[in-house]
């Protein structure tokens, strides 16, 4: 695809934490609020104030770099990243810079079959910026700092991705793992979950890295896929024209489909950073760290194992399954009310995401308020089961399910929607069916199987849908070659 | 005939006080009209705030009526630094960009202050953002030296000093970073503390250099000194930095005396240089604490030489990070249509900023750039930590150092202002101990052949003020020094 060449790509995410209140003061961090609603002098960088480090904060890092593989650090400590900017209140950013919390790690993922780990760099904690207002005021611009301080994890790659696909597969797999630990909402949109991407290329077979250019601005799955894409095409391209590269950061336009450049490398900040004076090294002992393992749900890639072990699944519906937690939560809680698995798995992925997709609750870090309940949606699957209705019948009752606590039995009981199977009753139809398609039957007999399809629905038709389409097949087979 | 109520001192003042026997209305008009004499000719303060300490006093003396006790320091007029938060009072820096600054916030130790009962009379005088060693780098005004106006309070802490000095307030706080509140106490006649890195909160405190700011008071004597650090000291849960470590009582220690203590004395801080007045009395103040029963040795402390260059490394390359907020963005000066807003920053930091304030600017930013990072900043940290070892080498054999404080007594207006390393040698006794992160204090120990004085170092262990008190104490009882003020 690029003509000899090998892609090398690295992607930096910065991932806002769901804890309560900022990462050096006690403002909530909760997104939405009025603008500068959730602020104080801490935040605002009033003269005089000083941080304090949010303890949970910590503890998030700690679970999102062991759930990833890292080695966390005992010892570890902020810095001041400097840099002049309207949404920064100090005129620096407390981040973290040469001691960073967690080390190591990775992330395995299956990019067309092929099995690949990527390896993480580094995890570490630092506080979010203001967001700057432009054109919302005649006499300037505004900036609102609820934003300011509430904690993000930057969490970097090693470069270790060579296509786009892989490098969608890894977001979408780091997402996921987030969203288990229940730490961040993974909302691209809102900007709660950010990525820029490191992209080179290199002669295949090379060792060295060629030239690097980071590219920001992309705010779905599908626009890092498809800037990185652009991005690989434009650099191999100017590579085969014989332009050089040069290290720059661009943007991800995702209306005119192109990346352009923001700013050179000659131009970039010198950060001047140093140790953060006001908060002490950072001290996690083994015990805090034990702690917070011992806590750690079961993640994605033991769970999808164990669904294919203990459920039978397929790998496909166990990877479709355990991509959210709440999802395997619910597909799990339905196998305790006694639905099949296999059953479970597919009232899932064809009717329940459907209507989560449709409601938008997806946007949701984890569903607590199910549209239906895991124990009644099992109810349902096991009408289906047990043949007392057939699956369109239940697909049908569904829609009616949805938001209400009513039994799936007694909705059937009471509107007699139970399927018949009763032979003599059903034989009856099937005649009467025959005896009015003289023409199809004739095409039947000379070996035009489709056409039984049609004449099932005939029955099905006539018996208000009702009826056990198995027991209509046997029966109308029977008639047709007697 | 009684005593005026201004030349009270800050326990006597409290106690009458707590007992009813005298108003804290009455002490705090005292302070007033005592500040309105002096001031035309000592300009200790920026801003004298008039009518809230009024308020204050009525409501101590409301609340001693009920039976109620109001603290220990009931009642007593207190000069603030103009660089510690007051809620609703402007707080300057004594510089342009935050003239008419006004916080939302009191700073930790003004609302400790002001739970033991004491009155803030006033915003005192400083150099601008606490750079300085005379009082002259104020954008809003000199403070001139009690004992002699022609001569320099010393700073940075330069009002704290000349207010307590010209008796318009018994007490006042001010802030150290290297030696801002020693020097100025030793030129003004004035006892002043600076205690160990983290006994006292910085919250509210503008940052000038975050490892080495410390807040601490200036009183005429070595108790009212104690009984403030005491108010004002522990553990604050909005300061990372600051320690759970219970507070012992200072003014207990005052009482103790010296026998039995070991003191040091840094071969270093004795070199050449120092004016014959100033080692003379020195010298003669150890021979009185060894009267008293301290037994003396000689310690050296072999990295002094790079303490100058090491604390101007640090503390410059903090500051050009702490001072990053002022930026005209959010609060303070602005410098409008300077033309974008890069354009805006530079105007607004140029305006408001003065010329030492920007000198230590770039000489932090230099320091920590990238490619300088390691020569300068990184190498000045090193030092910094030999330097430390030197002192816990000379303090395991010893309960506390003296010295002199400065190299000479306050010297003439004017006189070093166009020689910056001039002038930050007058700190050159000094700088060393925040670098260490050790409590330190001044008190005074006799006058020169000018008539001012000169101030005694006592610096201790960590944590250990009480024996800095103890040794002040006795420098005190020895008669070498007696608290006073040198304004009729
Ligand atoms: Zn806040």
């Amino acid at each position: 695809m690029l003509d000899g060449y090998e892609a090398v790509i690295g992607l930096e995410v910065h991932a806002e934490l769901l804890t309560a209140s900022k990462i050096f003061c006690g403002c909530s961090a909760r997104f939405g609020a009025p603008p500068n609603t959730n602020v104080c002098p801490v935040c605002l960088g009033m003269p005089g104030v000083l941080p304090v480090l949010n303890r949970r904060v910590v503890e998030f890092a700690i679970r999102a770099g062991l759930a990833t593989g890292c080695t966390i650090a005992e010892h570890s400590r902020f810095a001041r990243k400097n840099y002049f900017y309207p949404d920064l209140s100090k005129g620096y950013q407390i981040s973290m810079y040469e001691q960073p919390l967690c080390v190591g790690g990775g992330l395995d993922v299956v990019v067309e079959g092929v099995a690949r780990r990527i390896g993480l760099t580094r995890i570490h904690m630092e506080e979010d910026t203001g967001k700057n207002i432009h054109d919302a005021h005649a006499a300037g611009s505004l900036v609102d700092f609820n934003r300011g301080g509430v904690p993000l994890l930057e969490i970097v790659s090693e470069p270790d991705m060579r296509s786009p696909a892989e490098a969608g597969a890894y977001l979408r797999a780091l997402r996921s793992i987030l969203q288990y630990l229940e730490i961040c909402d993974g909302n691209m949109e809102e900007g709660s979950f950010r990525c820029d991407a490191n992209c080179s290329v290199r002669r295949i077979g090379d060792r060295t890295l060629g030239t690097k250019v980071e590219i920001k601005n992309m705010n779905s799955f599908r626009n890092v896929e498809r800037a990185v894409d652009f991005e690989l095409a434009r650099q191999v391209q100017a590579l085969q024209q014989g332009e050089a590269l040069h290290q720059e950061t661009r943007l991800w336009d995702p209306d005119r489909s192109e990346t352009r450049s923001m700013r050179s490398k000659e131009s970039a900040h010198d950060y001047r950073y140093f140790p953060e004076p006001d908060l002490r090294p950072l001290v996690v002992d083994a015990a805090w760290v034990d702690a917070v393992r011992a806590a750690l749900p079961e993640l994605p890639p033991a769970r999808r194992q164990r669904f294919e072990a203990a459920h039978g699944l397929s790998a496909y519906d166990a990877d479709v399954l355990t991509q959210r937690k709440d999802v395997a939560d619910y597909f799990e809680a339905m196998v305790a009310a006694g639905a099949g698995a296999k059953d479970a798995a597919n009232w899932i992925t064809t009717e329940l995401l459907r209507i989560v997709r449709e409601q938008k609750l997806d946007d949701a870090l984890v569903i607590r308020e199910w549209p239906i309940a895991p124990t009644r949606l099992a109810a349902l699957a096991r009408l289906v089961e047990g043949g007392t209705i057939n699956r369109n019948t239940a697909k049908g009752l569904l829609p009616r399910l949805l938001g209400t606590d009513v039994d799936p039995a007694a909705l059937v009981a009471a509107e007699g929607l139970a399927q018949v199977s009763d032979r003599d009753a059903l034989d009856r139809a099937v005649r009467d069916v025959l005896a009015r398609h003289p023409e199809q039957v004739e095409q039947f007999r000379s070996g035009k199987e489709k056409v039984l399809g049609f004449l099932v629905g005939q029955v099905m038709k006539t018996t208000g849908g009702k009826a056990n389409p198995q027991v209509v097949q046997q029966l109308l087979r029977a008639a047709l070659s007697s | 005939m009684a005593e005026p109520l201004h030349t009270l001192g800050a326990r006597a003042a409290a106690e009458r006080v707590r007992r009813g026997e005298l108003s804290a209305a009455a002490l705090t008009d005292a302070a007033l009209a005592r500040t309105a004499a002096t001031e035309p000719t000592i300009g200790a303060f920026l801003t004298v705030c008039a009518d809230e300490a009024r308020a204050a006093a009525a409501e101590i003396d409301r609340r001693v009526a009920a039976g109620d006790d109001p603290g220990p320091l009931a009642g007593v007029p207190v000069g603030v630094k103009d660089i510690i938060c007051t809620a609703g009072v402007r707080t300057t820096a004594a510089s342009r960009i935050l003239e008419h600054f006004v916080p939302a916030y009191d700073a930790t130790v003004v609302e400790r202050l002001r739970r033991a009962g004491a009155i803030v009379a006033g915003k005192v005088n400083c150099d601008e953002f606490a750079m300085g060693s005379s009082c002259e780098n104020s954008a809003l005004g000199t403070t001139r030296n009690p004992w002699d106006p022609a001569r320099v309070a010393g700073g940075s802490s330069g009002g704290s000093a000349a207010a307590v000095a010209s008796a318009a307030c018994p007490v006042t706080l001010g802030t150290d970073t290297g030696g801002s509140i020693r020097l100025p106490a030793a030129f003004c006649g004035v006892v002043g503390i600076k205690p160990t890195y983290g006994r006292v909160s910085r919250y509210g405190v503008m940052a000038f250099a975050s490892t080495l700011d410390q807040v601490g008071p200036l009183g005429r004597d070595v108790a009212d000194t104690a009984l403030v650090l005491g108010a004002i000291a522990g553990h604050d849960p909005r300061d990372a930095t600051s320690s759970p470590r219970a507070v012992p009582n200072f003014v207990a220690a005052v009482e103790e005396g010296v026998r039995g203590l070991r003191l040091g004395l840094p071969r270093e801080y004795f070199a050449a240089g120092l004016q014959p007045d100033v080692e003379r009395a020195v010298r003669d103040t150890i021979r009185a604490l060894e009267a008293a029963g301290a037994s003396v040795t000689d310690v050296s402390l072999p990295h002094t030489e790079y303490a100058v260059a090491t604390y101007y490394l640090v503390s410059s390359a903090e500051a050009s990070s702490n001072l990053a907020r002022y930026d005209g963005v959010r609060y303070g000066l602005r410098v409008e249509d300077a033309g974008g807003l890069g354009a805006m920053y530079a105007a607004t930091r140029d305006a408001g900023f003065g010329a030492e304030v920007k000198r230590r600017i770039m000489l932090g930013t230099y320091a920590l750039s990238a490619g300088y990072y390691d020569a300068f900043y990184g190498k000045a940290q090193q030092v910094r930590t030999l330097i430390r070892r030197d002192f816990e080498a000379a303090l395991a054999g010893c309960d506390a150092l003296v010295s002199p404080v400065a190299p000479s007594t306050a010297f003439r207006l004017g006189e070093r202002l166009d020689d910056p390393l001039a002038m930050y040698l007058s700190d050159v006794l000094t700088l060393a101990v925040p670098l260490a992160g050790l409590p330190a204090l001044s008190v005074p120990c006799g006058l020169d052949a000018a008539g001012l004085p000169i101030g005694f170092q006592v610096i201790g262990r960590a944590w250990d003020e009480a024996t800095c008190f103890r040794v002040a104490g006795a420098v005190e009882a020895s008669g070498v020094w007696t608290p006073r003020s040198p304004l009729p």
